[in-house]
């Protein structure tokens, strides 16, 4: 299965696969949490060089999604960039290869919690974007309904006939649904971690990705 | 030519002692560069490593640091300064003795840099730190010797190649060092020679008198053993009678998972309450420290452990080893074997408990290597290129340096002797620069050069890497712990992997008690007593060692006599029906068996390669199969066979065997393989690519840190020649998958295949079957209904007469 159907606010969605959320309605792709240029950070900080390669890997995937849906828009969730100077640092191929793929698409960045400041790159630049019903936006507000947002990078982890697996999940529930990381160079949260007990309702779907969308209610938490 | 000062001969005679031998001949060459001492347990090993350095600084005249030991084991540093403070202290020498270990205060690290005592005792991992630092050459000045202890172990491990990169830069701080090994009995002491020495200095051998040989024997019982497993629960009653014979009996065992089997059956046996611990490396540092104390107060009968009492502590007053299961490398039976009596020319007594059949035929050689004083080990290889890249950045955090000067210094260390310039710089080039194909870091190097010099581009950067230093692999361990139970010790450690298998209400064993699984909590296995219930599974930690390339020779030349007197009967016959059936596998060819049996067809191949090499030939052999359309469904490995069963006959299984096809199909299987991933993930910890990641770190570090392999299908994808995929390459066929093995098997047989075709299971494959069903423990139930099959299986393959015993 190359995705699994969702419903929020009445509006069908496609959580797919490759960690990406598709509205069919509005033709529109929504991405989260892409990290670009976060070797360059670490390195940066000084800490140890990680293979230069997650911006072109992470760019490769998304333009695979962009020529297989055609969307008339595009909304990287936030965390876009994994700081300011990492988008300042992007080198002029990766530029051009954004600019390329923002080509006769509308394009919005949501400021993310790693990246406030993105002048330069082309697109648009929101807080957030209420497309009503729903709503885009980084991080998850309680209460709110009808959102789509990232940040927390979930994951799922089970035991399956003692095979352990971990996989980057999308949260689903009649409020809002959390988009895993779309970022090669990613970790995850899992989704057994109490800060989605606050946020999600109790029937809690997950729908995994990988290789093919599995959709898996999130395990009612133990007593702990 | 130094001679022992009259203080000291006084001493020796004040004590009733005489001075051995090989103590004498270590202060008369006291000034050799390099000197390896080859003594067995309780020789005397460690005070002749220290007379010299005692004899040097009696007159009080040496200011600062003297002398630096160095043992793989933090309690052998702290055992050994309180051993040597009694002659010190009754010689009134002007001494200071301290150790430096991870378990050292700060203020006292501090205080021992600003003014360092005479002799430190430390760790191979505390000396790296050490030479981190800025004032490495103020703290080292005037250095005199350097004393390794347990070198034989070291030699085996990155812990001894990243310990012997430290000495060729204290040598280069401090040019008259002399080195010192102090090694246990080992099959090529030249080899330890060659890795102590600065390159391409001699070394000297001294061999202490070995003392008489060991009195060793296998453990005849009343029950034969079993045709499969590995628990030797038949011996139980035979092995009690030993431990109340004797004051204290160790008995080793090869996994921690048959430790915790062995010591559960021994309690349900032991009526007379006889006191018993187990000690083994996933228990708790409280529990095994308390075992260890009560060993010393003499408390105990018996003690049932693995490796992790291999080396430490003497006992003096263990006066037997046990060896439960095959021994699988006859140098490590000789120094287990060591294990027992200290006192200096009497023999060690040993026994060995074979757990099956076939590990009768594998203790009978191992006990006529031991007679022959024939030792077995692999040659270790280069140097691993992952503990040079921490080297280079160690080097790097301790000031700016030259890279001529520090491949000169590199290659003073023997296992890095060969090392070529190309394979330096791209290890120089990788801590620099990353080493990519893509440059992308032109600005944010690790290092820069300046004016010929290498630094660190952020000297804050130097913190980050020292909290990195080691080689030790960490696996991800949890701690097991009683539920609703705050606070206090916990039982022990299991494996990340192994906690990821537990459903609630699995059983297990740890520490010999049974714990029934209730919950993950906070990276805790949260667990409560079952006295009641049998556990259901204990398949936790431990290494499974390969029986060794000599071992597996040894028993091949066996096959090969006419008959076998010095085998039991029951094993004596089982090889003659072999014979008679089929035919025994010989040392230059290959036997492969193929047969039909309950509906599936089975091949079996000998290839005696270790159990590793032969995990890896059949995932091998069966890829083959699947792409000839041979149907594989499944195999199983063991230490000399590998048995293979499917839906269609094999006809010609030669094709399956050739050299250049298995070859290819490894490379296209290795790249996509766990052990891969296990392996990038230990070499880029040590290579300074991802930080050693603490349980606390865990915890909070939460979205921020990502997998690591993530990092290695990057790399695979893009750069797959970068110089840590090469790395991992070479590490990982030294280590699991031992593809060096399975070569080593295809040169020994050259083509030469046998191919036997019968009608039904033959004698020699018939314990593979039972290993196909392997799980460790099972309740009663499972043991009758394995020993109802054993003895089908056994009367399928002609082998009913013999069953009686086993009745």
């Amino acid at each position: 299965m190359q995705h699994c159907t969702i419903s929020l606010s009445g509006e069908t969605l496609f959580a797919r696969a490759t960690g990406a959320l598709w509205w069919p309605a509005k033709r529109l792709l929504c991405v989260s949490d892409l990290h670009l240029g976060k070797s360059e950070r670490i390195a940066r900080r000084g800490g140890t060089m990680l293979p230069p390669y997650e911006t072109r890997d992470t760019l490769t995937r998304l333009e695979a999604e962009i020529a297989t849906l055609d969307p008339a828009c595009v909304v990287s969730l936030g965390d876009s960039f994994d700081d300011g100077a990492a988008a300042h640092g992007l080198g002029a191929d990766d530029r051009a290869w954004i600019a390329r793929l923002q080509r006769g698409r509308r394009w919005v960045w949501i400021e993310g919690n790693h990246d406030p400041d993105l002048t330069g790159i082309g697109g648009v630049h929101l807080h957030s974007l209420p497309l009503p019903p729903l709503t885009f936006r980084h991080i998850a507000v309680p209460g709110e309904a009808g959102e789509v947002s990232g940040h927390y990078h979930p994951k799922a982890v089970l035991s399956l006939r003692g095979k352990h697996v971990s996989r980057p999940c999308f949260l689903h529930d009649s409020n809002r649904v959390i988009l895993p990381a779309f970022g090669t160079f990613t970790g995850g949260l899992s989704w057994a971690d109490p800060v989605f007990r606050t946020l999600m309702r109790a029937e809690a779907t997950a729908v995994l990705t990988g290789p093919m969308a599995h959709a898996i209610p999130v395990p009612r938490t133990r007593s702990a | 030519m130094a001679t022992l000062p009259p203080l000291f001969t006084d001493w020796f005679a004040a004590r009733g002692w005489s001075v051995h031998p090989h103590q004498r001949q270590m202060v008369e060459q006291a000034d050799a560069p390099a000197l390896l001492l080859i003594a067995p347990t309780g020789g005397g090993k460690t005070l002749a490593g220290f007379l010299p350095t005692l004899a040097e600084l009696a007159d009080g005249a040496h200011k600062g640091l003297h002398t630096l030991y160095i043992s793989p084991l933090k309690a052998l540093a702290a055992d050994i300064r309180r051993n040597l403070s009694t002659p010190v202290a009754e010689m009134n020498l002007p001494i200071r003795i301290e150790d430096r270990t991870g378990d050292t205060t700060a203020t006292q690290r501090k205080r021992q840099r600003a003014d360092p005592p005479h002799i430190l005792l430390t760790t191979p991992e505390s000396l790296a730190l050490l030479l981190s630092y800025e004032d490495a050459p103020r703290i080292f000045a005037g250095l005199q010797r350097v004393v390794v202890d347990e070198i034989h172990a070291l030699a085996e491990s990155k812990r001894g190649d990243q310990l012997m990169l430290a000495l060729a830069r204290l040598q280069t701080l401090v040019p008259g060092l002399r080195r010192v090994g102090l090694s246990a009995t080992v099959e090529d002491p030249a080899a330890i020679a060659r890795f102590l020495a600065r390159h391409p200095d001699p070394c000297a051998i001294i061999h202490a008198d070995p003392g008489p040989d060991p009195d060793i024997a296998m453990l005849r019982t009343d029950a034969p053993p079993p045709w499969s497993g590995g628990g030797a629960a038949y011996a139980i009653p035979a092995v009690l009678e030993q431990v109340r014979r004797h004051d204290t009996t160790l008995i080793f065992h090869n996994t921690r998972a048959q430790a915790e089997i062995f010591f559960h059956n021994l309690w349900l046996a032991n009526d007379d309450a006889l006191p018993i611990g187990i000690h083994h490396g996933s228990l708790s540092r409280e529990q095994r420290t308390r075992v260890e104390a009560a060993m010393v107060a003499g408390d105990l009968k018996a003690i049932v452990c693995t490796g992790s009492l291999d080396l430490g502590i003497d006992w003096g007053n263990v006066d037997l080893v046990i060896q439960v299961g095959a021994p699988k490398n006859v140098k490590r039976l000789v120094q287990r074997i060591g294990r027992a009596n200290h006192r200096y020319n009497a023999p060690s007594k040993a026994l060995l408990v074979p757990a099956n059949r076939f590990e009768i035929v594998e203790c009978v050689a191992a006990l006529d290597a031991v007679r022959a004083r024939d030792l077995d080990g692999d040659p270790r290889g280069p140097g691993p290129r992952d503990v040079l890249c921490q080297q280079i950045l160690i080097t790097a955090c301790a000031g700016p340096f030259e890279a001529d000067a520090l491949f000169a210094e590199v290659t003073t260390a023997g296992a890095y002797a060969a090392l070529s310039r190309p394979d330096f710089d791209a290890c120089l080039d990788f801590v620099a620069t990353g080493g990519y194909a893509l440059t992308g870091y032109d600005r944010w190097q690790r290092l820069k050069q300046t004016d010929g010099l290498w630094h660190l581009r952020d000297p804050r950067a130097a913190r980050q890497i020292r909290m990195n230093i080691g080689t030790i692999q960490d696996t991800d361990k949890l701690k097991v712990r009683l539920k609703n139970r705050r606070g206090g010790a916990p039982l022990g450690e299991v494996e990340e992997g192994f906690a990821a298998t537990l459903t609630p209400g699995d059983t297990f064993l740890i520490g010999g008690e049974i714990v029934r699984y209730e919950n993950l909590r906070e990276m805790t296995v949260e667990v409560t007593r079952r006295a009641d219930k049998r556990p259901k599974i204990a398949t936790f930690g431990g290494t499974k060692f390969a029986t060794s390339t000599q071992l597996s020779q040894r028993i091949l030349r066996m096959f090969g006599q006419d008959d076998w007197p010095e085998l039991p009967d029951h094993t004596r016959a089982w090889l003659h029906l072999q014979r008679e059936r089929s035919r025994l596998p010989e040392p230059d060819r290959l036997l492969v068996e193929t047969f039909p049996w309950r509906g599936r067809h089975h091949l079996c191949v000998y290839g005696f390669a270790g159990r590793n090499a032969m995990q890896t030939l059949g995932l091998l052999v069966t890829q083959r199969m699947e792409a000839a359309g041979l149907n594989p469904m499944g195999f199983v490995a063991t230490d000399y066979a590998v048995l293979i069963w499917g839906l269609t006959p094999v006809t010609d299984p030669a094709p399956l065997f050739q050299g250049d096809d298995l070859r290819d199909g490894f490379e296209t299987w290795l790249a996509g393989n766990a052990v891969m991933k296990r392996t990038f993930r230990a070499s880029a910890v040590i290579a300074g690519l991802i930080d050693r990641v603490s349980p606390g770190q865990r915890k909070t570090g939460r979205q921020a840190t990502f997998s690591s392999d993530i990092l290695y299908d990057t790399l695979h994808k893009y750069d797959p020649d970068h110089v840590l995929m090469q790395i991992t390459r070479e590490e990982a066929l030294k280590g699991l998958v031992d593809f060096g093995r399975i070569e080593e098997m295809l040169a020994r047989t050259a083509g030469r295949i046998d191919h036997v075709t019968l009608n039904g299971v033959s004698p020699l494959s018939a314990p593979l079957f039972l290993e196909a069903g392997r799980v460790p423990i099972k309740g009663m139930a499972t043991e009758r209904m394995l020993a109802e099959e054993a003895q089908r299986l056994m009367q399928d393959a002609g082998l009913s007469q013999m069953m009686e015993d086993t009745a």
